[in-house]
């Protein structure tokens, strides 16, 4: 890829950084930066598609430290779990036979595997050798009759959210809009329903969440033509330009293909959430107004009053049990304002918030849902996570994977939001999952346990002294 | 504070009860060069013995007084004298015990009066303790047959005396039911640790812990605590009692001895282990050595690694009482809920179990309880694998008979160390069992449409 290519795709004019002097995303700094590379991000955008072969050309570093370790899921092939990579040799690398091994690979995979598309991952050493990934790609899809394409990421280009952008634009010029949709199984058809195709971009369907919310889909008659990348097959991607509305799904990271959609395809698209009460509904309401059908408005409407008043039950024992403790929450971008207001339906307290992935919109979201006073956090560090819960008292620290064992060893309650998890949130049903999960490690009786000193020891106490302990 | 619920059906269905015989007998088994031999039909014995081989994978020796109709009918008490005389003669055991069984006591043998007449009438055998128990099938359960043993050999073999600490780096460890080889192993490494030696009565760690030796076959027990060291428990500097059912043998060795003891009800889950270490800590007054204070600190890290899982899950225990206490204990430290609790009979410390109900009764009222309350784990003997299976849910086995699982007789549950790998061994089958999956929804639009993926056979599902 090209240096022009990255500057293009650095240059997101639906991404409110841009309004700053220098575009688009900031520049990592040697020896303070945490965070994946684009590959990263490419792989994590792309990979849930689920009757792909995901192929990664590169040594092992690549494919081998990160495959199998995402919490997405399928309801049909699971092919996408299989890790593939070239696993390229010095020998490779230094006779330039790696391109030569690709093309194997990718005949291996149709061979074995059948797969509905193969996808290319391009990584640091293949870029740097100048392996051309794309012609590759092109002669083994005319030779095999197979689409294959390429994803050209490789870690040096920036960080993992360009990562997600490389991940968009190769869907868009490669694999939207190569196919239409088929049309509505008569079976599907309900009198009095006119069903409307609808896109989701960046819902990855972890741990099976998505699952709470697709019934109420099919409910309203909304049929999501593709999820971009949740449970998601690649036929679907191919006919994504054919809806009549998108939603971005707690993601900046695929916001390209949505505005590109719009530019070329004419098809409007929202931002939203499937977290919390507020922002599911919020997003129903959205599909209403973006397609202006009166008898859709008047079925949503109807479902979320139903579904309001079920989780509102559902969750009043948790919110006696949750109420006015005190959250800090540190994730990426979206996510720092859409479960913000999932806490607050829980009559939780989030005393601040992370916003080092979030942009300028994500963070006037904030301040509308927290208070112009709110603690905005960008330092990540584990030092200064703990600190702010000290500061700040807070009962439990919300926030990816990677920061669950500062917490732990912190002997902090902890709950964990990102892509590994093993629990689905979203949507009405998913919100009693999240209480639970919080009440779980909140009212743990083993905080207590670990904080305490042995009997024998006389002086001060392991850990961090916390004055709301929660249990 | 359990609510005990007393049995209320006829029938008892898939019994978790062990007889109070066999109970007896496995106390026995720990003393070195020792043989029980029960008094009763010889089916008491075989029975016996054939669940202790396929739970221990060990050759036992168990012997019996064999009651015919004649002995049932006119009398046993020569059968007694003659099977204490037989094995006396034969193999010269360092001690007999002797417990009762069902037919014995319904029969009304007095086995304390054949005990001591066993010895006038045989006087060669003096040296050879005999060691009487009141153990009829019809009441209490191993456990209680076992602390009922354990009670006897202290009242035979430890006379009153005021001899405290003479042996200052000696500590009895009165064993409990509850534990295994491995955990006694376990405790005894913790007691040498602070620089004390440890008298463990009884010690199936140093005769049922499955080992070679280089005789090939033996008639008695090829380990376990020797009766020398029985008698000077006196000489002790402490006493540590692991199991609230010794309570009445811990208080008969501390009226005969005056040692002073500390008793434990349990010895999993940090708390537990922390008052036990804390103890020996005293005791020697040596520091905790660092290794047990990095055992402590991985323990620790466990609890909150573990807790995710833990959390919530509804736990049905089956058990003997110590062991169900125990186990409850565990799993509510960790915030699990226990959901089923079931003993086999009545015990004081079934009071103190944490769970709403303590029911008395068998696995059957297990499942029903489990049902009724939910569960996603079961923590019981090997017979409960059909109660899991009919529940749905996996199963930690604990307690006796593990005759399915490899090693089960062996596996260390106390301390730092063993509540660590119970923790890890209880998260992980929670999650294999998955049941926090949601299940899979396919959308009504996209309902039929496989026939565009072309995935190679063994890639869908």
């Amino acid at each position: 890829m090209q240096a022009k290519d990255i500057a293009e795709l650095l240059n997101e004019p639906a991404c409110a950084h841009n309004t700053k002097s220098k575009s688009g995303c900031a520049k990592p700094k040697p020896g303070a930066t945490a965070g994946g590379c684009s590959f990263d991000g490419a792989q994590i955008a792309l990979l849930p598609i689920a009757d792909v072969a995901h192929i990664v050309h590169g040594p092992i570093a690549c494919a081998g430290s990160s495959w199998d370790n995402r919490g997405t899921r399928s309801s049909g092939p699971t092919l996408y779990k299989i890790g593939m990579t070239t696993d390229l040799t010095e020998q490779d690398v230094i006779m330039g036979r790696s391109e030569k091994r690709l093309f194997h690979s990718i005949k291996q995979a149709i061979d074995s595997h059948h797969p509905a598309a193969v996808f290319v991952y391009n990584t640091c050493v293949p870029a740097l050798v100048g392996d051309d990934v794309d012609a590759v790609c092109k002669d083994a899809a005319q030779r095999y009759g197979v689409p294959v394409v390429p994803v050209d990421c490789a870690g040096f280009y920036g960080t993992k959210n360009l990562g997600n952008r490389i991940a968009g634009d190769s869907m868009f010029k490669y694999v939207i809009g190569t196919r239409d949709p088929d049309p509505v199984p008569p079976e599907a058809q309900r009198p009095g329903i006119a069903v409307h195709d609808v896109n989701l971009i960046g819902e990855y369907n972890i741990a099976g969440e998505f699952w709470h919310v697709l019934p109420l889909f099919d409910e309203l008659g909304l049929r999501i033509l593709c999820t971009l990348s949740g449970d998601a097959r690649f036929h679907q991607v191919q006919a994504m330009h054919r809806a009549e509305t998108s939603m971005v799904v707690c993601a900046k990271a695929l916001l390209n293909v949505a505005r590109k959609l719009e530019s070329t395809h004419g098809v409007p698209f929202f931002e939203g959430s499937f977290y919390g009460v507020t922002d599911t509904s919020h997003a129903f309401r959205e599909f209403a107004r973006l397609i202006g059908d009166a008898s859709l408005t008047e079925r949503v409407e109807a479902m979320i009053a139903r579904e309001e008043a079920r989780v509102d039950a559902a969750l009043e024992p948790w919110r006696q049990r949750l109420k006015g403790k005190r959250v800090l929450l540190y994730t990426g971008g979206v996510k720092s304002w859409s479960i913000v207001s999932a806490l607050q339906d829980l009559g939780m307290d989030v005393v601040a918030t992370g916003t080092n992935k979030s942009t300028e919109e994500d963070k006037a979201r904030i301040r509308e849902l927290m208070g112009e006073k709110t603690r905005m956090i960008t330092d990540g560090s584990p030092k200064a996570l703990i600190g702010i819960v000290k500061e700040y008292q807070a009962d439990i620290l919300i926030a990816g994977g990677r920061n669950m064992y500062t917490a732990l060893k912190a002997r902090i309650p902890f709950l964990d939001i990102n892509q590994e998890r093993e629990f689905g949130y979203a949507g009405y049903t998913g919100m009693s999952e999240l209480a639970r999960q919080l009440a779980l490690t909140i009212e743990s009786p083993v905080w207590a346990s670990v904080r305490k000193p042995a009997p024998w020891a006389t002086d001060s106490a392991p850990g961090i002294p916390m004055t709301a302990t929660g249990s | 504070m359990a609510e005990i619920i007393k049995r209320n059906k006829a029938l008892a269905v898939s019994p978790l009860k062990v007889s109070q015989p066999v109970g007896a007998s496995l106390a026995f088994l720990g003393v070195n060069r020792a043989i029980p031999m029960m008094h009763g039909s010889q089916g008491c014995t075989a029975f016996g013995k054939v669940f202790f081989v396929r739970h221990f994978r060990e050759p036992i020796p168990l012997q019996t007084t064999a009651m015919d109709q004649t002995s049932t009918v006119l009398g046993a008490d020569d059968s007694v004298i003659e099977g204490l005389r037989t094995i006396a003669e034969k193999n010269h055991p360092a001690l007999i015990g002797l417990p009762t069984t069902g037919l014995s006591e319904t029969q009304g043998a007095d086995i304390y009066r054949l005990a001591k007449q066993f010895h006038s009438a045989c006087p060669e055998y003096a040296d050879i303790p005999v060691v009487p128990v009141v153990t009829p099938d019809y009441s209490g359960c191993l456990e209680s047959g076992y602390a009922l043993a354990v009670k006897s050999m202290i009242d035979v073999l430890v006379q009153e005396s005021a001899s405290v600490g003479k042996r200052h780096k000696q500590v009895n460890v009165l064993a409990g039911s509850l534990l295994t080889p491995g955990d006694i192993e376990h405790i005894k490494e913790l007691v040498e640790a602070f620089g004390l030696r440890p008298v463990v009565l009884p010690d199936i760690a140093d005769s049922l812990d499955g080992h070679l030796t280089a005789a090939e076959s033996s008639p008695l027990t090829t380990g376990g605590t020797p009766v020398a060291e029985i008698v000077t428990m006196g000489e002790s500097v402490a006493t540590l009692v692991i199991g609230r059912s010794l309570d009445p043998a811990a208080d008969l060795l501390k009226a005969r001895t005056r040692v002073p003891d500390y008793r434990f009800d349990t010895l999993m889950g940090l708390t537990a282990v922390d008052a036990f270490v804390h103890a020996l800590n005293l005791i020697s007054g040596q520091p905790v050595p660092e290794k047990l204070e990095r055992q402590r600190a991985q323990l620790q890290d466990a609890m909150v690694d573990t807790h995710f899982m833990l959390g919530f899950a509804r736990v049905a225990i089956a058990g003997d009482p110590d062991l169900l206490y125990g186990c409850a204990r565990l799993v509510t430290d960790m915030g699990c809920e226990v959901s089923a609790a079931v003993a086999p009979s009545r015990a004081p410390v079934l009071d103190d179990v944490p769970a709403t109900q303590v029911k008395l009764g068998d696995l059957e009222d297990l499942e029903l309880a489990a049902r009724e309350h939910g569960v996603d784990l079961v923590i019981s003997n090997s017979h409960a694998a059909e109660t899991a299976q009919h529940l749905g849910v996996p199963l930690l086995r604990a307690g006796f008979p593990q005759y399915d699982l490899i090693g089960g007789y062996q596996k260390l549950w106390v301390g730092y160390r063993g509540t660590r790998q119970t923790l890890f061994d209880l998260a992980n089958i929670l999650v294999s069992n998955g049941h926090h999956e949601i299940s899979a929804y396919r959308s009504i639009y996209h309902a039929g449409e496989a026939s565009h993926a072309t995935p190679a056979p063994g890639h869908t599902h």
